[in-house]
């Protein structure tokens, strides 16, 4: 019995240094300057280049146009992250909450196109919301970064489960008390959910972050790049380089990944509940 | 829905406005316009468009460039589906039963979730390089020269590697999650009647865990052919011709760069009818869930 815990244990450390290493390397590479680690390759012991080494990448402005800097594109990132998962709270819960609790005649009707966004995504019909972003003037501003993005159906779903899932008694016992639609929303249903909007914030806001290519379509210039979307650019300037700056691209890495993974990890619970009951 | 509702004439309406116009202009409008454009041979300088009927569709599936790409994207969505549940399987057995150390365990495994597939992709790199990466160092211990970037069959792997590390969180916290729903006095049960652990998973928690595995199956594929764009992306050198790109990839390579608008809007309608299905698949699973949880 204690020999096959061992091997259960040998088994998930495997595991968790197959999932942690290339991260620790990629940190402890960053601490070094880029001609110790294109002299004798990657690094397995911390460097002394830290603070350097991240002060450039975050305040030395590069890019082509020299206007970027890790600052403005950890701003950009936090924008569309906030953005994108904040927007697409509020606006599934109201259209959620209109499909639950009210009476109309094209309720399924809204229902089935709201539902229809799950069948594309975004990846399949890039080139038409490029297009029509374009010709709707929003390239190069928040707006085109944001808004698209939050077309897909998946918070609606999410809320609509879970609204389905509030007693009845409640909306009774709250139109007997005389609480209008507005009221019941805000005083019952909001405060009811709050686990629920943490729980989809999280994994919103990391999906929001994380967002890679609708940003390199819509943005061009470089005061708009988010962190995740200055990874391609570095790499291309990284390439042409004599000595690349492996140091540089890995700390631009940790920065785009530290947001996202410090959430995931704090808030842990939530996120996990998220996932497993939005199914999606 | 409820018995109990709200009856008004306007308020619905307004309520679902802002999904709804978000939803008309940024999703159906492009969803229309791409089957439109699929139909339509474009001038690539913006000159005009000729009706070319399903011109598109069989130049599309008939090029042999098509077809190589479908096939890496087949082998890529089969390993990388393959390995990432098989490998979050193995762990989340191993997780749920632990008595020690189990919820350091499972935050080391599930954190890689909240990395951005191209950072993802920058690290595989950086493992891969030809210079420093320790990864090629160790292959060449047993004499195989990588070339990442360079080599169709190395570049394909080394993707497949980076997109099975980023997935496997995903998988190990539906697994964890559904192992922990299979109630004791089954596996106690279990453990009564059966001596053998290997056995018993295999005769009472793996059909037990069938439906979350084939709801996870339909997610791998999907994560497979369209999320791992990034990685891609990232990783690819950009020497054209030569390079395993998943169908998904050529949509926007042909449709970006080689400003083919017609046939990128024709691959962009053939795999709107993959996801079709697959959404489809998707959905019956989670009623299917949802009944018997």
């Amino acid at each position: 019995m204690t020999r096959l815990r061992l091997l259960d244990h040998i088994i998930l450390l495997v595991g968790v240094l197959f999932m942690v290493t290339p991260v620790v390397l990629a940190f402890i590479t960053s601490t070094h300057d880029a001609v110790t680690i294109y002299r004798s390759g990657l690094q397995f012991t911390l460097g002394d280049n830290f603070l350097s080494t991240y002060r450039t990448v975050l305040t030395e402005a590069g890019g082509f146009t020299k206007q970027v800097d890790g600052f403005v594109m950890l701003k950009n990132s936090l924008i569309l992250g906030l953005g994108f998962s904040i927007g697409k709270i509020v606006i599934s819960m109201l259209a959620a909450y209109a499909i639950v609790y009210f009476r109309f005649p094209a309720a399924s009707f809204c229902f089935w196109v709201i539902f229809s966004t799950l069948l594309l995504p975004l990846e399949v019909r890039i080139l038409p919301s490029y297009e029509i972003v374009q010709s709707l003037g929003l390239v190069n501003t928040y707006t085109g970064l944001i808004v698209p993005l939050i077309a897909s159906a998946t918070g609606t779903f999410f809320f609509r489960q879970f609204f389905k899932s509030v007693p009845e008694e409640l909306l009774e016992a709250a139109r007997i008390d005389g609480a209008g639609a507005w009221k019941f929303f805000i005083d019952i249903l909001v405060p009811l959910s709050k686990t629920m909007i943490a729980a989809i914030f999280i994994i919103m806001f990391v999906y929001g972050w994380n967002q890679y290519l609708w940003p390199t379509l819509i943005t061009s210039d470089e005061t708009f790049f988010t962190l995740v979307r200055g990874i391609k650019q570095i790499l291309q300037v990284w390439i042409g380089a004599q000595i690349p700056d492996y140091n540089e691209a890995m700390a631009l890495a940790v920065l785009a990944m530290l947001p996202p993974v410090i959430v995931v990890v704090i808030f842990q619970s939530w996120f996990i509940k998220g996932l497993v009951e939005s199914d999606k | 829905m409820k018995k109990v509702q709200f009856q008004n004439r306007w308020i619905p309406y307004l309520l679902l406005l802002p999904q709804l116009s978000i939803v008309a202009v940024f999703f159906l409008w492009p969803a229309a316009e791409a089957v439109r454009a699929s139909f339509f041979l474009e001038d690539p300088f913006g000159f005009g468009s000729t009706f070319v009927g399903f011109d598109n569709f069989i130049d599309t599936v008939s090029s042999s460039d098509y077809l190589r790409v479908t096939r890496f994207t087949v082998v890529f969505t089969f390993f990388v589906t393959f390995f990432s549940l098989g490998l979050a399987l193995l762990l989340a057995v191993k997780a749920d039963k632990v008595l020690h150390g189990s919820s350091a365990y499972k935050t080391l495994l599930m954190w890689v979730y909240a990395v951005a597939p191209p950072v993802a992709g920058l690290i595989g790199i950086l493992l891969f390089d030809q210079h420093v990466g320790p990864i090629v160092d160790m292959a060449a211990l047993v004499g195989w020269k990588m070339q990442i970037g360079v080599n169709y069959f190395d570049t394909g792997m080394a993707m497949t590697m980076v997109a099975v590390w980023k997935q496997i969180p995903v998988n190990f916290i539906f697994f964890l999650s559904g192992l922990q729903g299979i109630s004791k006095s089954v596996q106690e049960a279990a453990a009564i009647d059966c001596r053998s652990g290997i056995r018993r998973f295999w005769t009472v928690t793996f059909p037990l865990l069938a439906p979350t595995g084939f709801f996870l199956l339909i997610i791998n594929i999907t994560y497979a052919f369209f999320d791992t764009f990034g990685i891609i992306d990232v990783m690819l050198k950009t020497q054209p011709g030569n390079d395993p790109i998943t169908l998904v990839y050529k949509v926007y390579q042909d449709g970006f760069r080689g400003n083919d608008l017609g046939g990128s809007s024709a691959q962009s309608v053939i795999l709107m009818l993959v996801v079709f299905v697959l959404t489809i698949v998707q959905f019956r699973l989670i009623e299917r869930r949802v009944h018997y949880t």
